[in-house]
């Protein structure tokens, strides 16, 4: 069963749709990305889901039950939704044993929670001098306090260094391999490739697709293999002959797409034609992305 | 709802500023009181009859509502200014358990720092009169005790007006702005008001709802109680609509 369901969802400032009859479900055991470009409507769809906007219309319910008619709503879901949302002037311990305290939660959960994060040596630190890395594993550290089984998280590695990002990226996995509902927005393919099972992917507010990685690999086309040959420009010709199309690539090399690298190879050796080499090029999940978004980003960007 | 108080008892005292703002209350306060006990003399003179040393000594309650008022502000505007509001929203959803837990906990800090520095206030400024040759008086003559104690709750009254204000304005610079309106500028320019709305001055604060804080009746306000409990119904009617905007709004 869905751990989160959206449904119809529909939220306007003014004469701006933000999130635009917007469905899609979270199921647990998963790591859900949530992609789209900047101003797509993700964070004010997460903001809906608990409960600190209200939708225009349309529903959202978490486990079967509106987010707010949770007694405990803190073991339920863990929400990170914007990292500087801590007090500069109150320390790490503090803020989590305040949360904790609003929850009836143990304090011993919060000691729990600093050590998942790596955060316990700055415990007694006040926030304000938290570089932005640290107040992303606050705010993860405040997620997991109720032990929740939803966790939605709003853009969590920005500011986290390479180490950071990997360890982000790891502790996702493992709340998903435990069992839980996991939402993680991104405007970052390539990052979602790596931790997401599963891809809602928005623009605009709405829905562009609900599918899982593999398939929009596959959607996104078998992509190109790049080959380098003594002879490039015959090779080409008995290419195009044989069906495929070929583009110049980088240092002479051509691109060939619509035909496997085996065949190629078979091609050239039919031929009698030395290749020097035969790289199959993955299709990048970034190229998919943008080509499934590129209708809806807000700013678009002029090449110079 | 006592989970909620629990929480912003916590978030209240782990913030320094909170000390800082206690610590300039009663050394602002107190040394208004030691300031104006000193020059005594002159206003005993002006006073003749009305003479009144326990208004007198209380007369710091006109700056430390400022101060009072700063921290009830504070209380809901720091939450704003930083982002933490969505996170304590998102852990209490109810929202209206969020603003009553701030509510009576600004109530609590106000009423126990109120009645101190009021306390204070007279037992520091009465010998100082005594030195300056004025009569004073003491906790035990009649009607001492009740302004002094009419002090205390007129600074916890100003304290849940703030709450309120910062709840609807949500920004520190708007909240503090209209309370020194209501506060100061108003009573300033009281004169200017047309004679319909003076009736709005018997329970406003610095005005009539100021009247409690002393002994001698004042004539212009002669039942101070009624207007205390006048102010209380204009910031139960503030704390009112902060109730409802605060359950509107999205944050």
């Amino acid at each position: 069963m869905a751990m989160i369901d959206v449904r119809g969802l529909t939220k306007r400032y003014g004469p701006a749709t933000v999130v635009d009859d917007l469905s899609f479900t979270v199921e647990a055991g998963q790591v859900t990305g949530f992609l789209g470009p900047n101003g797509a409507g993700k964070t004010t769809t997460m903001r809906m889901i608990v409960g600190l906007a209200a939708p225009d219309r349309g529903s959202v319910t978490v486990d079967g039950r509106r987010y707010a008619d949770f007694p405990v709503p803190l073991t339920e879901v863990g929400a990170l939704l914007d990292a500087g949302a801590v007090h500069p002037g109150r320390t790490a311990y503090d803020h989590l044993r305040a949360l904790a305290a609003s929850n009836g939660l143990p304090r011993r959960r919060v000691g729990e929670v600093l050590a998942r994060t790596g955060m316990d040596a700055v415990a007694g630190k006040r926030a304000g001098g938290f570089s932005l890395g640290m107040r992303q594993r606050l705010g993860i550290a405040a997620t997991l306090l109720g032990d929740p089984r939803v966790l939605i998280f709003d853009e969590p590695v920005n500011g986290l260094d390479p180490e950071g990002i990997r360890w982000a990226r790891e502790l996702m996995r493992s709340l998903a391999a435990e069992g839980r509902a996991v939402l993680v927005s991104s405007h970052l393919m390539s990052e979602m490739a790596q931790t997401a099972d599963r891809l809602v992917v928005v623009g605009r507010g709405r829905l562009i697709a609900d599918t899982s990685v593999s398939e929009l690999m596959r959607a996104a086309g078998e992509g190109s293999v790049q080959v380098r040959a003594g002879d490039p420009v015959t090779l080409a010709l008995r290419l195009s002959t044989a069906g495929a199309t070929v583009r110049e690539g980088l240092e002479s090399s051509l691109l060939v797409s619509g035909m496997t690298a085996e065949d190629i190879g078979k091609l050239a050796a039919y031929h009698g034609l030395a290749l020097s080499e035969l790289t199959p090029q993955r299709a990048s999940l970034e190229d998919a992305f943008m080509a499934l978004t590129k209708d809806s980003v807000e700013y678009q960007g002029v090449a110079a | 709802m006592s989970r909620a108080l629990l929480a912003e008892w916590i978030k209240l005292r782990s913030l320094r500023s909170t000390w800082y703002a206690l610590g300039c209350l009663f050394f602002v306060g107190l040394g208004i009181t030691a300031l104006s006990s000193n020059a005594a003399q002159q206003a005993y003179a002006d006073a003749g009859d009305a003479w009144d040393p326990t208004a007198h000594s209380l007369t710091t309650y006109i700056v430390a509502q400022l101060i009072v008022g700063v921290l009830g502000i504070l209380v809901v505007t720091s939450e704003f200014a930083t982002g933490l509001i969505r996170t304590t929203l998102t852990a209490t959803p109810r929202r209206h358990r969020v603003l009553a837990a701030k509510v009576v906990l600004a109530a609590g800090v106000a009423v126990v720092a109120g009645q101190a520095l009021m306390f204070a206030a007279f037992l520091i400024g009465q010998p100082l009169l005594a030195r300056q040759g004025v009569p004073n008086a003491g906790l035990g003559d009649p009607g001492v005790l009740r302004a002094v104690f009419g002090g205390g709750l007129y600074l916890a009254l100003i304290a849940l007006l703030s709450v309120g204000l910062g709840t609807i304005m949500r920004a520190t610079a708007g909240a503090l702005a209209t309370l020194v309106g209501i506060v100061f500028l108003v009573p300033a320019l009281a004169g200017l008001f047309p004679s319909w709305m003076r009736g709005l001055f018997d329970f406003w604060p610095t005005l009539g709802a100021a009247a409690a804080l002393g002994t001698v009746p004042d004539p212009d306000f002669p039942h101070p109680w009624w207007n205390l409990a006048g102010l209380a119904v204009g910031v139960a009617a503030v704390l009112a609509a902060a109730f409802v905007v605060l359950r509107r709004r999205d944050v």
